[in-house]
C-alpha cells in the first residue's frame, strides 16, 4: 500500500510505451530551430503539433521586444498582480485587450488555464449555474469544479439541448453562466454561437466564449468566433491565451461589462500568483498588435489548413471535423493504432499530438496536427507525405 | 409523483445494455467496479436518464454516486426540488 498505488495506471501506460521505445507525452525538442522546425531523437522534425498558429514564436519584432524588457526591467517580477507585480506593460497589455476588442474591461492573468480557472471559480459563486460544454477544456472543468456554483453540462454543441437545460433551471436561468468555445482543441470544430446567444438571450443567461485557439484565426480583425459569428456586442466575457496564437505564455479575459474590474480583486488565481515576466509581456504586447493587422497570416493558415484537410481526406483517413481548420485531428480504430502510428510519423520527421482515452472526445484516440502560418506549403506537403506512408502496409480504406 | 423504485427501475432498464453477461442489475450494483463504466459511458447514462425525467444532473454529485441506489436517490431528490 502505497501514496502511489493511484497511478498504477499510468507507470502501466509508460512501460508499454517505453517498450515500444516511444515517448509521446513529453517528447524532449533538443534544439528548437524555428515555429515550425526542431530536433526531436536526434531527427530535424517538422513540428505540426505546438499550437503556434501564426508562429509568433521567432517573430523577430516580438523576440527584440522581450529582449528590451528583458534588459530594462529583468527576468521577473517576483510579485502578484495585487502586489508589486503590475508594472506598466501589464497594465498597458489590458488596456490593449479592451481596445482590440472595443470592450470597457480587461483583466491578464499569468496564464491562460489562470485565466479560466480565475474567472470561472470567480464570477460562478453559490446558488449560481455554470452551463458548460460537455467538450470543454480541462481549465473550463477544473475552473467549474472550484466555484461554489452547480455545474451543469450540455451536450457538445447543440443549442437544444443547452435550451432545454435552462427551461429546466426556470427563474435561476438569469444568473446562469454558458460556457462555450470558439474552436474546441481536440476536433477542431468551432461551435454554433449564433444559435447559442439566441438561446442565452431567450433565457437571459450569461455568455463566456473561450477564445483560445480562435484568437488571431478567425474573424477579419481576428477577434476570434464572436466576430466571425457577428454577436460579440451579446457575448459577455471573452477568454483567451498568449501560448497560441500570441507566441508567448499568459491569458486574458475581457468584457463588455464595466464589473469585471471587481472580479480582478476576488480571483484567487489573480491575486495569490506571481505576474508574467517582463519579457512575456513585452512579447505578447508586439504579438497582439501583429496580430491585429495579420490578415495576411490568417489567409496563410486557411490555406495550410485546407490544402492538409483535403489532402488526408483524399488519402482515405477519418476526420474529426468535417470543416478544414488550423486543427486537423485524424481518427484512428484504436489506441494501439494511434501509438504505433504517431511513432512512424516522428520516425518520419513529423510530430503531431498523440491523444489517447479519455483526453478526446467520445472515446476517440487522435493523431492531432495542428498548423501555423509559418508552416510552408512544402511542409504541408511532407506532412500529408509522412501521413500516406501510414497507408502503405494497410488496406485501401472502406468508403 | 415519481417514486425511488420509479426512477430504480428506469435506471436499470438504461443500464440494460452495459450490463455484463450474467449479471443481474439491482440498487447495489456499482456503476464503476461493477460495470465498469468509463467517463464517457457514465456521461451516455447520464443524458438518458436526464433526458427520461426531464432534468439536469449536476457534475458536483457526481462524486458521491457509487451505485445504482445512489444515482436514484439523486434523481428523486432533484425531482422533488424542482
Amino acid at each position: 500500500m502505497s501514496i502511489f498505488d493511484k497511478f498504477q495506471h499510468i507507470r502501466e501506460t509508460r512501460e508499454r510505451l517505453a517498450a515500444l521505445g516511444l515517448t509521446p507525452f513529453g517528447a524532449e525538442t533538443t534544439e528548437i530551430y524555428s515555429a515550425t522546425e526542431g530536433l526531436i531523437e536526434g531527427r530535424r522534425t517538422i513540428l505540426a503539433g505546438t499550437n503556434n498558429y501564426l508562429g509568433m514564436t521567432f517573430q523577430p519584432r516580438c523576440i527584440q521586444a522581450a529582449r528590451e524588457a528583458l534588459a530594462e526591467q529583468g527576468t521577473g517580477t517576483t510579485g502578484s498582480r495585487m502586489a508589486s507585480g503590475t508594472y506598466g506593460g501589464h497594465a498597458a497589455l489590458e488596456r490593449e485587450f479592451a481596445a482590440f476588442y472595443g470592450e470597457p474591461a480587461c483583466i491578464v492573468f499569468t496564464t491562460g488555464y489562470q485565466a479560466n480557472l480565475g474567472i470561472l471559480s470567480t464570477l460562478a459563486g453559490r446558488g449560481d449555474v455554470l452551463l458548460i460544454d460537455a467538450d470543454s477544456h480541462a481549465s473550463i472543468y477544473d475552473g467549474a469544479r472550484m466555484s461554489e456554483a452547480e455545474v451543469i453540462r450540455f451536450r457538445h454543441n447543440d443549442p437544444m439541448d443547452l435550451d432545454k437545460r435552462l427551461r429546466r433551471l426556470g427563474e435561476r436561468a438569469k444568473n446562469a453562466l454558458i460556457v462555450v468555445e470558439g474552436i474546441y482543441s481536440m476536433l477542431g470544430d468551432t461551435a454554433p454561437l449564433a444559435e447559442i446567444v439566441q438561446v442565452k438571450n431567450r433565457h437571459g443567461a450569461y455568455l463566456l466564449v473561450d477564445e483560445a485557439h480562435s484568437l488571431g484565426i478567425l474573424g477579419e480583425r481576428g477577434r476570434g468566433l464572436v466576430e466571425q459569428a457577428g454577436v460579440q456586442d451579446q457575448v459577455d466575457f471573452i477568454v483567451g491565451t498568449f501560448s497560441k496564437s500570441l507566441g508567448s505564455i499568459g491569458g486574458f479575459c475581457v468584457s463588455r461589462h464595466p464589473e469585471l474590474e471587481l472580479v480582478r480583486f476576488a480571483s484567487r488565481a489573480y491575486v495569490f500568483t506571481a505576474s508574467g515576466t517582463p519579457a512575456i509581456i513585452a512579447g505578447a504586447r508586439e504579438a497582439l498588435r501583429i496580430l491585429a493587422g495579420g490578415q495576411e497570416l490568417r489567409a496563410q493558415l486557411r490555406d495550410n489548413g485546407r490544402r492538409l484537410h483535403g489532402g488526408l481526406r483524399e488519402l482515405g483517413f477519418r476526420l474529426g471535423c468535417a470543416e478544414p481548420g488550423p486543427v486537423v485531428a485524424v481518427v484512428m480504430d484504436s489506441p494501439e493504432q494511434a501509438i504505433e502510428h504517431w511513432g512512424r510519423l516522428l520516425a518520419a520527421g513529423v510530430y503531431v499530438n498523440l491523444v489517447l482515452p479519455p483526453g478526446a472526445p467520445d472515446g476517440h484516440s487522435l493523431l492531432r496536427v495542428s498548423l501555423s502560418a509559418a508552416h510552408t506549403m512544402a511542409q504541408v506537403e511532407a506532412i500529408l507525405g509522412a501521413f500516406a506512408s501510414l497507408r502503405v502496409s494497410e488496406p485501401a480504406p472502406a468508403d | 409523483m415519481t417514486d425511488h423504485q420509479e426512477v430504480q427501475s428506469a435506471i436499470i432498464e438504461t443500464l440494460q445494455p452495459f450490463r455484463k453477461a450474467g449479471m443481474t442489475l439491482s440498487g447495489d450494483t456499482q456503476l464503476v467496479n461493477d460495470l465498469g463504466l468509463d467517463s464517457v459511458k457514465v456521461m451516455e447514462l447520464l443524458l438518458q436518464v436526464e433526458d427520461r425525467f426531464d432534468i439536469s444532473i449536476p457534475l458536483n454529485i457526481l462524486p458521491d454516486v457509487h451505485t445504482v441506489d445512489d444515482l436514484a436517490r439523486a434523481i428523486h431528490k432533484l425531482m422533488e426540488a424542482s
